[in-house]
């Protein structure tokens, strides 16, 4: 059995060998050009073309760090607050907003290029979180599925618990979902608390569906996206409409699907960045940032994300000019008062809702 | 060679083989959760605190108790369906054995979310079912619901799982001498007590095995019970990221975490203590000589049937899958079955293009690569560690060591995988071991599932070794080399092919971890499945679609390449 142990030293001096070998670039940052690390959510994307313009005027090279869904994303940064995975982090937003400041994950950066973002967009007066992009979580209808049945399509909230919608609804788990939160949170902000939980008891009680995501949510339960479910009405974006034409099948004229925007039925998720306190690259990090406000980024943002810009200047493409429908008053929940009372609101929702 | 290594005491020797698994997890396993869960207990009132919160709350048991009750219905149906076709793959040859069996390897790697998308258009309110049930018996409401019920997660853990049953059983069962079974019958024995009192008892470490490997797939499930139970329907595991994701409460998730590795522990070393007993040495023959052609009508009616049941469960989900990726979606509005418009190879011909010009944008044969890189890592890191230890659970079962370490190896199949994936973030952190962004922790990520995998197919025909074989080598002069290499790798040979498969299958499929730390420019496969389902778009969906049918592709050409290699039967004695 020598020839067991042979085996399991050399395997010993491998591993060790490889676990060295990969970590060592990671340390080691070469002096040209600086390698700015950028950590995101699942969901970022960039094109080529607008990267390569920042990458060229700073002389950098941005790697990003993908680290699962927004809520994930932040318990990583929150874990690693002090020895930071990366120099920025872009993605949380106005849900996660203040356990992002209560924990001190980030430096404080008055950018210059805020200037021109609207007020009631910068939540952080200290600007240690600045914001990005915003976009709007909404109900979303099959409009075949109305016009077929001579049935007017939800124009609020308490549309959704009258007989005639009965069953006809799916919306996303808040505890596992973030249009799902976002969505109860829709309700807090137009109802109150404990408004909202009456409002949630007759929802149940029109046979309301709940799912644990917006994949679930949209593509198989939903019977105007490509998954052909059998509810038409869904939980899901302001822009969703918009892809469904951009990524149709075959080249479609209109969307085979309509945003409620009605007055208090959506609610703003506003995405934030802001530089990772212990970055060893501020300067690089400050620069990403302001590129990020730049109309080079946010007018590349629509198309790749499909969330909004919030800097005034930014151009949106024809597309979204065309089919977009933006609510004019969206609910807003003041940032402090999700933090204090979330988990409150989801488990009691958790105890009307589920049980 | 050094000469005085044979002298050294079997205690020594036994813990020679026992370092590199165990420095392993020592560095990759252990000390990550400590670190995460030392963490997240300290950050809340008091240590004893979220466990009696847990205890406290009627939730929290509700939880605790349907985790266990779907975990074990779905391993008994697991193995009711997966025994009958071990069955027919162990004792027969026919045509299309290799290919059966590479198929039903492939559920093992399908994403959960288009599995969910296949049973909804197959059983849904609106699936082939139940529109051709209420076709042919003029219902006006669909007759099956089983969509967010316990059933739904029944099926889809049979779906998921039964290629380990196939695969661990089968492939044990093939090399068991059929002469003893013959001998019972020729002594009188009916066939219900050769089944009862020789076959079972001889098959019982490899069911025991599988079972064990199902059940903890089953008890940690999380994107079946999310995709197809429904919010109504947790398990721990979903829990854990509902505290940890949803609501921030790291004390309470970190102690469910310790409640559910406690739950494996326990489990763990039942099983340990179970093997150790049931196992014993018989001679395994060559395939060619334990099995048969199918003859007769009621052998042949029997295959069929069994064979039907297989299909029926494992493949027609993914047979559905892969017909909806051809079928184009949206013109048909509501006429006809959902999903069969005309025939379009559009969603595969999208897959090339990167119309949004995304620096993530990478074409299929790349994401292929780096599945197929990273499964291959898996495999040799997997074998690399699970050889020395399944020889030293083999050999020295009784020996304190492996008594100890056995039911260890099996904890990463019962660890959230959203705790151990901060616990890389938090115990990964010091250079040199700074691997939270490196590649190198998805191969890492993936040894840790497959180690079980690995370890548990290797040690029952290890252990089937007769020690007077090895003796026998021994006296007639071989050295303790030529008895691993002429005795121990012929006999085992089967047994590799079987743990490189769980290792590649596993690999491939892996989503959680591989998200979590995958350069997000080198995406594997299931990761892109993800990205398109992530937005909305008739195209989104049916490259997901196109791209699931690649996965299958990709998955049952390399399990029927695995197959094919040549040290693939046991050497006659």
């Amino acid at each position: 059995m020598n020839r067991g142990i042979l085996v399991a030293a050399i395997l010993a001096a491998m591993l060790a060998g490889c676990r060295l070998a990969p970590a060592a670039p990671a340390v080691t940052v070469p002096p040209e050009p600086a390698v700015l690390t950028v950590m995101t959510h699942d969901s970022f994307s960039i094109s080529g073309d607008a990267l390569a313009e920042f990458e060229r005027d700073h002389q950098a090279q941005v790697r990003f760090v993908k680290a699962g869904d927004a809520g994930t994303m932040l318990n990583k940064a929150i874990l690693a607050k002090g020895n930071p995975l990366a120099d920025v982090l872009y993605g949380v937003d106005n849900t996660y907003l203040s356990r992002a400041l209560a924990e001190g994950i980030f430096e404080a950066y008055d950018s210059p290029a805020l200037e021109s973002v609207p007020d009631e967009l910068r939540l952080d007066p200290e600007n240690r979180a600045l914001p990005i992009d915003y976009g709007d979580v909404c109900l979303n209808y099959d409009k075949a599925y109305f016009a077929d049945r001579g049935l007017a399509p939800p124009g609020s909230l308490e549309d959704l618990t009258a007989p005639e919608y009965a069953g006809l609804t799916v919306v996303e788990n808040p505890a596992t979902s973030s249009p799902g939160l976002a969505f109860l949170l829709t309700t807090v902000g137009a109802f109150g608390d404990p408004g909202y939980l009456h409002f949630w008891e007759q929802l149940a009680a029109n046979d309301v569906l709940v799912v644990d995501g917006w994949d679930t949510a949209y593509y198989t339960e939903f019977s105007a996206s490509a998954g052909q479910g059998t509810r038409p009405i869904v939980v899901s974006y302001g822009s969703s409409p918009v892809a469904e034409v951009i990524y149709a099948s075959t080249p479609i004229d209109e969307p085979p699907t309509a945003a409620v925007v009605a007055d208090g039925t959506c609610f703003r998720q506003i995405e934030f960045a802001g530089i990772l306190s212990g970055t060893a690259n501020r300067g690089l990090a400050e620069a990403w940032i302001d590129f990020m406000l730049s109309t080079t980024f946010q007018e590349d943002m629509p198309l790749q994300m499909f969330v909004f810009p919030v800097n005034p200047q930014a151009q949106l493409d024809p597309v979204f000019q065309q089919f977009l429908a933006v609510p004019d008053r969206p609910v807003m929940v003041d940032a402090a008062d999700i933090e204090a009372h979330r988990e409150e609101w989801i488990n009691a929702w958790r105890e009307v809702v589920l049980r | 060679m050094s000469r005085s290594l044979p002298r050294l005491g079997p205690a020594v020797r036994t813990a020679g083989l026992w370092a590199a698994p165990l420095v392993f997890l020592a560095l990759f396993y252990a000390l990550p959760m400590v670190q995460v869960l030392r963490l997240s207990l300290t950050r809340g009132g008091g240590l004893a605190a979220p466990f009696v919160e847990v205890l406290r709350s009627p939730l929290q048991r509700d939880i605790l108790r349907f985790t266990f009750l779907q975990a074990s219905l779905s391993t008994l149906l697991t193995l009711l369906v997966g025994l009958p076709g071990a069955y027919l793959l162990a004792r027969y040859s026919f045509r299309g054995r290799s290919l059966l069996l590479a198929l039903t390897s492939v559920p093992f790697v399908m994403p959960t979310l288009v599995v969910g998308a296949a049973f909804q258009a197959l059983l849904g309110p609106s699936g082939w079912l139940n529109l051709a049930l209420m076709e042919l018996f003029g219902l006006s409401q669909p007759p099956i619901a089983v969509l967010h019920t316990l059933t739904a997660i029944l099926l889809a853990h049979v779906f998921y799982n039964t290629s380990i049953v196939l695969r661990m059983v089968g492939d044990f069962w093939s090399h068991v001498d059929p002469r003893i079974e013959a001998a019972a019958r020729t002594l009188g024995a009916s066939r219900w007590e050769v089944l009862r009192r020789v076959t079972l008892p001889l098959l019982l470490p490899a069911i025991a095995a599988a079972a064990l490997l199902v059940f903890l797939f089953d008890f940690t499930s999380f994107g079946v019970i999310l995709v197809l139970g429904g919010p109504r329907l947790a398990t721990l595991e979903v829990e854990i990221y509902n505290q940890t994701v949803g609501l921030f409460n790291l004390p309470l998730a970190a102690a469910l975490s310790i409640i559910q590795l406690t739950c494996t522990l326990a489990l763990t070393v039942a099983y340990t203590r179970l093997a150790a007993r049931v196992s014993r040495p018989i001679s395994l023959r060559p395939r060619r000589l334990t099995q048969r052609p199918l003859h007769g009508l009621r052998q042949r009616i029997l295959a069929a049937l069994i064979i039907g049941l297989l299909l029926a469960l494992l493949i027609t989900p993914l047979a559905a899958l892969a017909a909806r990726s051809v079928a184009s979606i949206g013109s048909n509005g509501d006429q006809g079955l959902p999903g069969v418009g005309g025939l379009t190879i559009d969603y595969y011909r999208e897959l090339w293009l990167n119309r949004r010009e995304s620096i993530f944008f990478v074409p299929p044969s790349t994401a292929i690569g780096v599945s197929l890189t990273y499964a291959c890592a898996t495999v040799v890191l997997s074998l690399a560690l699970g050889l020395p230890a399944a020889w030293a659970l083999a050999y020295r079962p009784e020996s304190a060591a492996s008594r100890l370490f056995d039911p260890l190896l099996l904890l990463p199949l019962g660890t959230s995988a959203v705790t151990l994936g901060l616990g890389f973030i938090v115990g990964l952190n010091q250079p040199p071991f700074d691997l939270r962004a490196s590649p190198w922790l998805v191969p890492l990520a993936h040894t840790l599932v497959a180690l079980p995998f690995v370890v548990r197919s290797l040690t029952p025909a290890l252990r089937s070794i007769r020690p007077r074989l090895r003796q026998a080598a021994a006296i007639l002069g071989a050295s303790p080399r030529q008895v691993v290499t002429r005795v121990d790798l012929p006999l085992v040979g089967r047994a590799l092919l079987v743990a490189a498969a769980f290792a590649f299958s596993i690999s491939l499929g892996e989503f959680g971890a591989t998200a979590l730390i995958a350069r997000p420019e080198y995406p594997t496969v299931p990761v892109m499945i993800y990205r398109f389902l992530s937005q909305p778009g008739a195209l989104n969906y049916g490259q997901a679609l196109a791209l699931s049918t690649i996965l299958m592709v990709v998955c049952a050409g390399g399990m029927l390449g695995i197959e094919r290699l040549r040290l693939a039967d046991v050497g006659e004695f």
